[in-house]
């Protein structure tokens, strides 16, 4: 018994995972065929850079990668944490955007902190705003019964206006229409990954994100509170049948989920890579690569930290590509065709799954079959 | 006086593609199917639309040239939609994944295109379909300044979309059809509807008039096109969900976002709003935080269509 549980166990994380590749391979010939139509003579080359990645420039160009993923680990894990409990956080942009303000600010006016701490107190005031900002849909949605997924739209809106106004107002340099920059202490520490991948503007930030993942990942599958979330998100009545407070669950699950949103605003503007807040009205990009991040992981946060780590990969590649005259918007084309695939995909991956249960199933009558056999 | 006929003018261009986006909507939601796409959908209209615009300016102008870009407009939303269609209605696709992947596209695919082919994202046009004054009609006292002047041939487009639209879900066989699978699709089945069928033609209708609310958006407000329709898409949903799914009220949401809208857009003009010393940023929220205040007293009893974002499985019936 105990075996054939685990070859189950098995199957699935395979199904997902071979679900997930189908989904990045359909994707990725989706692209190949843009580069083919719009340029024949290059698409080859170009292609091949995309896939290559991270890897064409050594060491630097993996730096690259962790340092582009970072990000997006984190806006993806938020995302992927709200799947889980049955909510669409749309929002992570507008959550990033604000604690990527908290950071920057708190960078350039607090700098009567200690330096050992600055950075520190920078990446908690990201981590509370970000939670501020994400409660709005949350308690929208308990309460008022409001579809987080247009509150969390506006919410974007909003915050991106208000953070405008606010480096307008606080932090502003309108020679370059941006944030000043923050001061040295509030810059995160390279801790020697700038010695390692030589050229790329790594940090701990990279750390920081693996530790969220394995905290995530904690909280989710080993705690009562993350079965709750869970259960919340896979039945709202039951759990409410069964005695969980589907309210404050729905709130504390945006609040988390913004928090982590805000914390990866904080670890890409105190990266010291030349990244300042600029007075634009763009909502922040980062937000919306976090939901492809956590469709393709399945918003499972380990497989949201591989799929972080492939998107910088062919992010990095969509870089490189320009070399041989592309744009780089290939990539988000891409990226939008693997999660339309693995939109698809999830039907194929019930499917086998519906196969392997049959299967099991027809399994065990035989065996149950061949014990009644013995008896008589 | 005059104040207010420009806040009306202004309003027009503002509530016209939203009424025509959220009316299509409602023909997708009210099938069964959620729409979230619809700003890719936008997106998409508007980019093939305003390109058709940039490169036939010099040999086709005026009205002739604007509705020969808002048909193709629609056609390129319609078959544009059809990926969405095919996603949620044959694949039972998570109808939600499939929008985003919809949205994610469609501004990237612009910004690819433009790029490849004229070297900026940017495609500027020339605005030749403005109309100062309707003849005849512009000179009727107050309707006349109000709705006849300053205007643009797609906001008479718009309301007649919009009109057409409310008969047929109301007063039609297929709107008849169209409605009961969104309620209940195991009973329209039963009878002899094609489900699937009329939640497809649900979800091209709304691709349809997304893409040609895309292109009437861009043309009265800007005069180049940059990937971009500001939301509008979302905002369209907002007024479905504000007009609980019904045409009439779908108007009046639609008209009290262009209000906002204005507001936010174009207060430096309204000597009143001009003089008060809010920054611009706070002016531009208006419409979103509107959007949410309507929000929490319309959502405790929405009205939402029973069987949406649900794909129907005939052995369930």
């Amino acid at each position: 018994m105990n075996s054939k549980r685990k070859s189950i166990f098995k199957g699935e994380g395979f199904v997902n995972f071979s679900s997930s590749i189908l989904a990045i391979i359909c994707g990725l010939l989706f692209g190949f065929i843009i580069l083919l139509v719009s340029n024949p003579s290059q698409a080859v080359n170009g292609f091949l850079m995309i896939l290559k990645g991270g890897f064409t420039d050594g060491m630097k160009g993996v730096g690259d990668v962790l340092y582009y993923a970072t990000p997006i680990i984190m806006t993806g894990l938020s995302v992927g944490f709200a799947f889980k409990t049955g909510l669409f956080n749309i929002g992570a942009s507008g959550q990033f955007t604000a604690g990527a303000f908290a950071a920057v600010y708190v960078g350039i006016k607090w700098t009567f902190l200690p330096a050992s701490i600055h950075w520190l107190v920078a990446l908690l005031a990201a981590i509370l705003v970000g939670a501020l900002v994400g409660s709005v849909p949350g308690i929208l949605k308990a309460f008022f019964n409001v579809n987080e997924v247009i509150s969390a739209i506006m919410m974007n809106y909003i915050g991106m206006y208000i953070v405008n106004l606010l480096v307008r107002n606080y932090i502003y340099d309108p020679l370059k229409n941006q944030s000043v920059a923050v001061a040295q202490s509030a810059i995160l520490p390279k801790a020697g990954l700038d010695k390692i991948f030589a050229g790329a503007s790594l940090n701990i930030g990279i750390f920081i994100a693996v530790l969220c993942v394995i905290l995530i990942y904690v909280i989710l599958n080993k705690t009562t509170f993350g079965y709750e979330l869970k259960a919340c998100g896979l039945n709202p009545h039951a759990s409410k049948y069964a005695g969980i407070n589907e309210k404050r669950n729905v709130v504390l699950s945006m609040v988390i989920s913004g928090a982590l949103a805000g914390l990866g605003g904080a670890l890409l503007y105190l990266a010291g890579s030349g990244k300042y807040l600029q007075v634009l009205d763009i909502i922040a990009p980062e937000g919306f690569s976090g939901i492809s991040v956590a469709l393709l992981g399945l918003s499972n946060p380990i497989g949201i930290l591989f799929s972080g780590l492939f998107i910088g990969h062919i992010t990095v590649g969509g870089y490189n590509m320009q070399l041989f005259d592309f744009v780089s918007e290939a990539i988000d084309i891409i990226i939008a065709a693997i999660v339309y695939c693995g939109a698809l995909s999830l039907l194929f991956k019930t499917m086998i799954h519906k196969i392997q249960m049959k299967r099991a199933k027809k399994a065990e009558a035989k065996a149950v079959g061949t014990d009644k056999g013995k008896e008589a | 006086m005059s104040v207010l006929y420009f806040i009306i003018q202004q309003t027009m261009y503002f509530a016209i593609p939203l009424l025509i986006v959220a009316i299509g909507a409602m023909y997708s939601e009210r099938s069964g199917v959620i729409n979230i796409a619809l700003e890719g959908i936008m997106v998409m209209g508007a980019f093939v639309g305003i390109f058709f615009i940039n490169i036939f300016q010099d040999s086709i102008s005026g009205q002739l040239l604007l509705i020969l870009a808002v048909l193709i407009a629609g056609a390129v939303g319609g078959i544009f939609s059809l990926l969405h269609a095919f996603a949620s209605i044959n694949m039972k696709a998570d109808q939600t994944i499939s929008g985003t992947a919809l949205n994610m596209f469609a501004p990237a695919f612009a910004i690819y295109v433009a790029r490849m082919i004229q070297g900026s994202q940017q495609i500027p046009f020339t605005d030749t379909f403005y109309i100062a004054k309707v003849p005849v009609l512009g000179s009727i006292p107050v309707i006349g300044p109000m709705l006849f002047q300053n205007c643009y041939i797609t906001t008479f487009i718009g309301i007649g979309i919009f009109l057409v639209a409310a008969f047929a879900i109301k007063k039609t066989r297929f709107g008849l059809r169209l409605r009961a699978c969104g309620e209940h699709p195991g009973a329209a089945d039963s009878v002899g509807v094609n489900v699937a069928g009329i939640r497809y033609a649900g979800v091209i209708i709304s691709g349809v008039l997304a893409g040609i609310g895309g292109l009437v958006f861009v043309v009265p407000t800007s005069t180049n096109f940059n990937a971009t329709v500001a939301g509008y898409g979302f905002l369209a949903i907002a007024v479905l969900i504000f007009g609980q799914w019904r045409s009439g009220k779908i108007l009046m949401a639609a008209f009290f976002f262009g209000i906002m809208k204005t507001l936010a857009s174009a207060y430096s003009a309204i000597p009143v709003l001009k003089s008060l010393p809010i920054p611009n940023e706070i002016y531009k929220t208006i419409p979103y935080i509107a959007t949410l205040i309507v929000l929490i007293f319309s959502s405790k009893n929405s009205q939402a269509p029973r069987a949406e974002g649900i794909p129907y499985d005939k052995g369930s019936r």
